[in-house]
């Protein structure tokens, strides 16, 4: 195909030189990168403190182990005298529960501000009082429990980031490329003056689509690399690879929507407008920056029409659950199926100019 | 019209093509023909109409009506078959962005699969050669045109389009750029030029045609077209060469005025009036000056000229 070659050296060419576009592609997501990092760090952390007010027998004559195994999960801190000024600790949030005993029962103060410490805190004592009881009956317990984690030890939150960040960057530099040249060089008259030139507009978007391609990856490779450092901790596992056709899958879809948006756009500012509108939404509805399980269903089978949603949740299948072939090939396909039916609308769409 | 030449193809061939935007007729049946190696000017003013019509002929724009034919292929649909055979250099330089002169010209030559060494020569030839590792943004506006002309005259095309490519510059890269204008032409290519210079009209093409409104009203060379004119002649020698009342009474003479400066006759008989004149030895600081196209403009719509 004549004029691929060309076309593509200049694009890439003229894309190195263009500081802003390279500062947005590459730096600009891993400041993003950094930023989660530092959000994300002492979540694990966290316990829940309770308040002791008086004596409580089951606490009190815990034994050692169940002590420490208790630590993990709820901080006690002991006082003496009235209630009162300690459930408005618990109001105010310095505490997450207070606990106090009476007659054998034991009574558990809590605030709903944050439900998931304060079940926990209801799980923990419950559990307790449960314990004290089989023990208070002579009985040896019949039934034990022991808990495994499914997932590698080593997994942190960055498993889930890198995925969700890295789509994103890729999304936009493919969006914003795809969009931006066609415009530019619409608007140049670049665009007419290939016209005039012995070459076929499947050269002129497949060149494109191969710089688009090739950015995408230098993104991915970048931005993996730096994850992998120490300080971020990633960890590459199982098939990992199979990031790379998902990558490709997705910027075809991606540059797809760039192409409509440059179609319908008369100016750079329109374009990037365009784009903007586009890429914003899809990357918070497709869980990029945060998971979307707490959203309504509705939403969630909305995001299932974005391209970065498939993207995103197929890396993350490779990232955290070390997913083979088989179980991103539906994604793959779906992404290669937007890609297809988008790409073919743009080019009906295309206009060699404005008038 | 010429008719052509033992009935072979014409180099281009328009057959009443017209093009509407709206309700703005830019282009209403225009016919033209142009043979090989000719230097073909289209003048008038702005929104006469030249670029669009300039635009169907190279075949960006489907016409309304009418059918254009370049070496007796037609223009539409776009045919790459035909591209490589013509060079077009559009009104508003069309370059990559952030690419020096060196890369531009080497992009337009391997688009046409030409070598390297021949997009380099041509910068030579537009005297760019030392501005090659400039980037297009920064050359002046004579430069850039000449930047222009040189990619679109890389792959040696047969046929050159050049819409208003002196447009925008200054007296002396005006001139520069007439230089290789005619350069282009006598290296045996046909030139199609659009212009709304009287002067660049004169000087350089073969024939002229006249446009306006959307129509072409004459199309001739521009001697011809001057001296169907039957416009008056002005000859004009030094003040105080000869009296105005003896000027008055010379044979031929229509009209005598003198504004302290030069005495200025107008006449229809050059011939006889400037042998009077010889006879007399009144020929200090003659001149003697025809009509432009800018009479014959205004000859034709009745109205002035207006770039």
């Amino acid at each position: 195909m004549s004029g691929f070659g060309t076309l593509a050296k200049v694009l890439a060419l003229s894309f190195i030189r263009d500081k802003t576009a390279v500062f947005f592609t590459i730096l600009f997501p891993l400041m993003f990168l950094v930023l989660f990092g530092v959000l994300f760090t002492d979540h694990g952390t966290s316990k829940a403190h309770v308040v002791q007010v008086g004596e409580v027998t089951v606490l009190d004559q815990l034994p050692q182990t169940a002590k420490t195994d208790l630590k993990g999960s709820l901080s006690v801190t002991k006082e003496s005298g009235p209630l009162q000024p300690q459930l408005r600790k618990v109001r105010d949030g310095d505490y997450d529960a207070v606990v106090s005993e009476k007659d054998n029962q034991l009574a558990v103060y809590y605030s709903e501000a944050d439900q998931v410490r304060s079940a926990t805190v209801r799980g923990v004592l419950e559990s307790v009082v449960q314990s004290a009881n089989i023990a208070a009956s002579g009985n040896v317990p019949r039934y034990g429990l022991n808990t495994h984690r499914v997932e590698d030890k080593s997994i942190q939150p960055i498993q889930y980031q890198t995925p969700g960040l890295l789509g994103w960057a890729i999304s936009m530099s493919a969006v914003f490329g795809a969009s931006l040249t066609l415009v530019e060089w619409r608007r140049r008259k670049v665009l007419r003056r290939l016209q005039l030139a012995p070459v076929s507009l499947a050269a002129v978007i497949t060149a494109r689509v191969g710089v688009s391609i090739a950015i995408a990856l230098v993104q991915g490779v970048i931005f993996v690399g730096i994850a992998l450092l120490p300080a971020f901790g990633l960890q590459l596992t199982g098939d990992w690879w199979l990031a790379i056709p998902l990558i490709i899958c997705a910027t075809l879809a991606f540059f797809a929507i760039g192409l409509l948006a440059g179609s319908f756009a008369k100016s750079a500012e329109g374009a990037s407008g365009i784009s903007n509108l586009i890429v914003l939404p899809m990357a918070f509805l497709s869980g990029a920056f945060f998971p979307l399980d707490s959203a309504p269903a509705w939403l969630r089978s909305l995001s299932e029409v974005f391209p970065l949603k498939h993207l995103v949740d197929s890396m993350r299948n490779v990232f955290v659950r070390s997913a083979d072939l088989a179980t991103i090939l539906p994604d793959a396909a779906l992404l290669l199926a937007f890609a297809a039916v988008a790409g073919a609308i743009a080019v009906k769409l295309f206009r060699w100019d404005d008038v | 019209m010429r008719v052509p030449v033992n009935g072979s193809t014409q180099t281009i061939e328009a057959n009443d093509i017209a093009k509407s935007y709206g309700s703005v007729k830019a282009v209403d049946g225009v016919s033209l023909s142009v043979s090989e190696g000719e230097f073909f000017g289209i003048l008038g003013p702005n929104g006469a109409g030249k670029t669009t019509t300039l635009e169907i002929l190279e075949g960006l724009r489907q016409p309304d009506r009418g059918r254009a034919t370049l070496f007796g292929l037609p223009v539409w649909p776009r045919n790459l078959k035909l591209l490589p055979r013509i060079g077009v250099q559009l009104q508003a330089s069309a370059f990559f962005e952030r690419l020096t002169a060196r890369e531009q010209i080497r992009t337009f030559a391997s688009l046409y699969g030409v070598k390297t060494a021949k997009a380099d020569a041509m910068l030579e030839t537009v005297g760019l050669a030392d501005q090659a590792d400039t980037r297009t943004e920064r050359l002046s506006g004579g430069q850039t045109q000449r930047l222009s002309l040189a990619c679109t005259l890389v792959h040696d095309p047969e046929l050159v389009f050049l819409d208003e490519p002196t447009a925008a510059l200054d007296p002396q890269a005006r001139r520069n750029l007439w230089d290789l204008l005619r350069g282009i032409n006598s290296s045996g290519r046909t030139v199609v030029l659009t212009t709304h210079y009287m002067d660049e009209a004169e000087t350089l093409c073969d024939r002229v045609a006249i446009m306006d409104a959307g129509k072409i009203l004459r199309v001739d060379a521009p001697a011809v077209l001057m001296r169907d004119l039957h416009r008056a002649v002005h000859v004009s020698v030094a003040h105080g060469t000869i009296s105005l009342e003896a000027a008055a009474e010379l044979p031929g003479a229509a009209q005598v005025s003198d504004d302290g400066v030069s005495l200025t006759i107008s006449t229809t008989q050059p011939a006889v009036l400037l042998t009077e004149l010889v006879q007399r030895q009144s020929l200090t600081d003659l001149q003697v000056k025809g009509p432009t196209l800018e009479d014959v403009f205004l000859e034709l719509t009745g109205r002035e000229y207006r770039a």
